[in-house]
C-alpha cells in the first residue's frame, strides 16, 4: 500500500512542485483556449500562451529567489 | 513521413531526460547491490521494468483511440507543467538558490539506510533491498515513460523517442558496469536545464496545436520556442545569481 501511495504522490509531484507555477500555467492555458475560440486569428492564442508561460516561469523563479534571501 | 527536423528534438529530449532519470535509479540499484548483493537488486529492478513495460503496452493502444487534437492538448498541458517545473528547478540550482543533486551523497544515504536495517537485524532484509530497487526504478522510470509518450505521441514519434530512452539506459548501464560506482560526474543540472528547455518548448507547441494555433514554420517552430526558453532561462540564472552573490558578500 505504501508503494502505491508513494507512486501516486510521485506522479502528482512530477507535474506539481510549485503550486503557483502549476495553477498559473493552467489559468494561461484556459485563457488561451478562450482566445482561440473567440478570436478570428488563432495565432493570438499561441502568442498569449507563449508569453504567459515565459512570464509565469520568470515570476516563479523570482519569487523563489526572493524567498531564499529572506 | 518522419523527417530529422521532426524526430531529432523528440529523440534528443527523451535521450537526455532518460539519462538523468536512469543515472538516479542506477545509484540506488548500485547501493542495494553493494550492500545486500545483486540478487535482490536485480530482481527488484527487473520487476520494476516489467511493471513499466506493462504500463507502456497498455497505454499505447489507448492513445491511438484518442482524437489527435485532444491528445495534443492534454499531452501539451502535462508537458508544460512537467517541463517548466524542471526548468525552474534547474534555473534555481544553477543560480545557487537550491543545492545541486549529488549522486555520491544519494548513494551514501541509501547505503547508510540499508546498513541501518541490517544492524536492526530486520527480518526479510532481501525484501526490503529488492523493494528499494523496485521503487527507485519504478519512480524514475515513470518519468521516462511519460517523457517518451509525451514527446512521441503527438506526431507518431513514440518509436524514435523510445529508441532515445533505450539508448540512454544502455549508455548508463555500460558506463556503470565499467566504473562500478555512482555516476557523480554526469552534469545533471546542465542536462536538466536542457531537457526543461526542450520539454517546455514541446509543451507550448503541442498545447497550441491542440487549440488550433497555426505555428509559423510548423514543427520547426519547436526549435525557435526552445531558443526562447533557453535565453529566458540563462537570463534568469544571471538575474538571480547577482543578488545571491551580493547577499553572501
Amino acid at each position: 500500500m505504501n508503494v502505491v501511495k508513494l507512486i501516486a504522490s510521485e506522479l502528482f509531484g512530477m507535474f506539481v512542485d510549485d503550486e503557483f507555477l502549476a495553477l498559473a500555467v493552467l489559468a494561461i492555458v484556459a485563457i488561451a483556449a478562450i482566445v482561440a475560440w473567440i478570436s478570428s486569428t488563432p495565432v493570438l492564442a499561441g502568442i498569449f500562451l507563449l508569453v504567459g508561460c515565459v512570464g509565469v516561469l520568470v515570476a516563479s523563479v523570482r519569487q523563489a529567489s526572493r524567498k531564499s534571501r529572506l | 513521413m518522419i523527417t530529422w527536423a521532426t524526430a531529432a528534438p523528440a529523440i534528443s529530449a527523451s535521450f537526455l531526460a532518460s539519462l538523468v532519470e536512469v543515472v538516479e535509479a542506477f545509484t540506488i540499484v548500485l547501493a542495494v547491490g553493494t550492500v545486500r548483493g545483486w540478487r535482490p537488486a536485480l530482481l527488484g529492478a527487473g520487476a520494476a521494468l516489467a511493471v513499466l513495460a506493462a504500463l507502456v503496452l497498455s497505454l499505447g493502444p489507448l492513445l491511438d483511440r484518442v482524437p489527435l487534437h485532444a491528445l495534443q492538448l492534454v499531452i501539451g498541458v502535462l508537458l508544460l507543467l512537467f517541463g517548466l517545473r524542471w526548468l525552474r528547478k534547474a534555473i534555481l540550482r544553477a543560480g545557487g538558490i537550491m543545492p545541486l543533486h549529488d549522486e555520491t551523497k544519494a548513494f551514501a544515504q541509501q547505503e547508510a539506510s540499508l546498513h541501518d536495517a541490517q544492524r536492526r537485524d530486520e527480518a526479510h532484509l532481501d525484501w526490503i533491498a529488492g523493494l528499494t530497487a523496485f521503487k527507485a526504478v519504478v519512480l524514475e522510470g515513470l518519468e521516462v515513460v511519460f517523457i517518451v509518450i509525451a514527446v512521441g505521441s503527438g506526431r507518431g514519434l513514440i518509436v524514435p523517442a523510445a529508441i532515445g530512452a533505450l539508448a540512454a539506459c544502455a549508455l548508463v548501464l555500460l558506463i556503470g558496469i565499467v566504473v562500478h560506482r555512482p555516476l557523480a560526474s554526469v552534469p545533471e543540472n546542465t542536462l536538466k536545464f536542457g531537457v526543461g528547455v526542450m520539454l517546455s518548448a514541446f509543451g507550448v507547441f503541442w498545447t497550441g496545436e491542440g487549440l488550433g494555433v497555426p505555428w509559423p514554420g510548423q514543427d520547426l517552430s519547436i526549435l525557435a520556442l526552445a531558443v526562447l526558453f533557453l535565453t529566458v532561462g540563462l537570463l534568469s540564472v544571471r538575474a538571480i545569481k547577482s543578488p545571491a552573490r551580493e547577499a553572501r558578500s
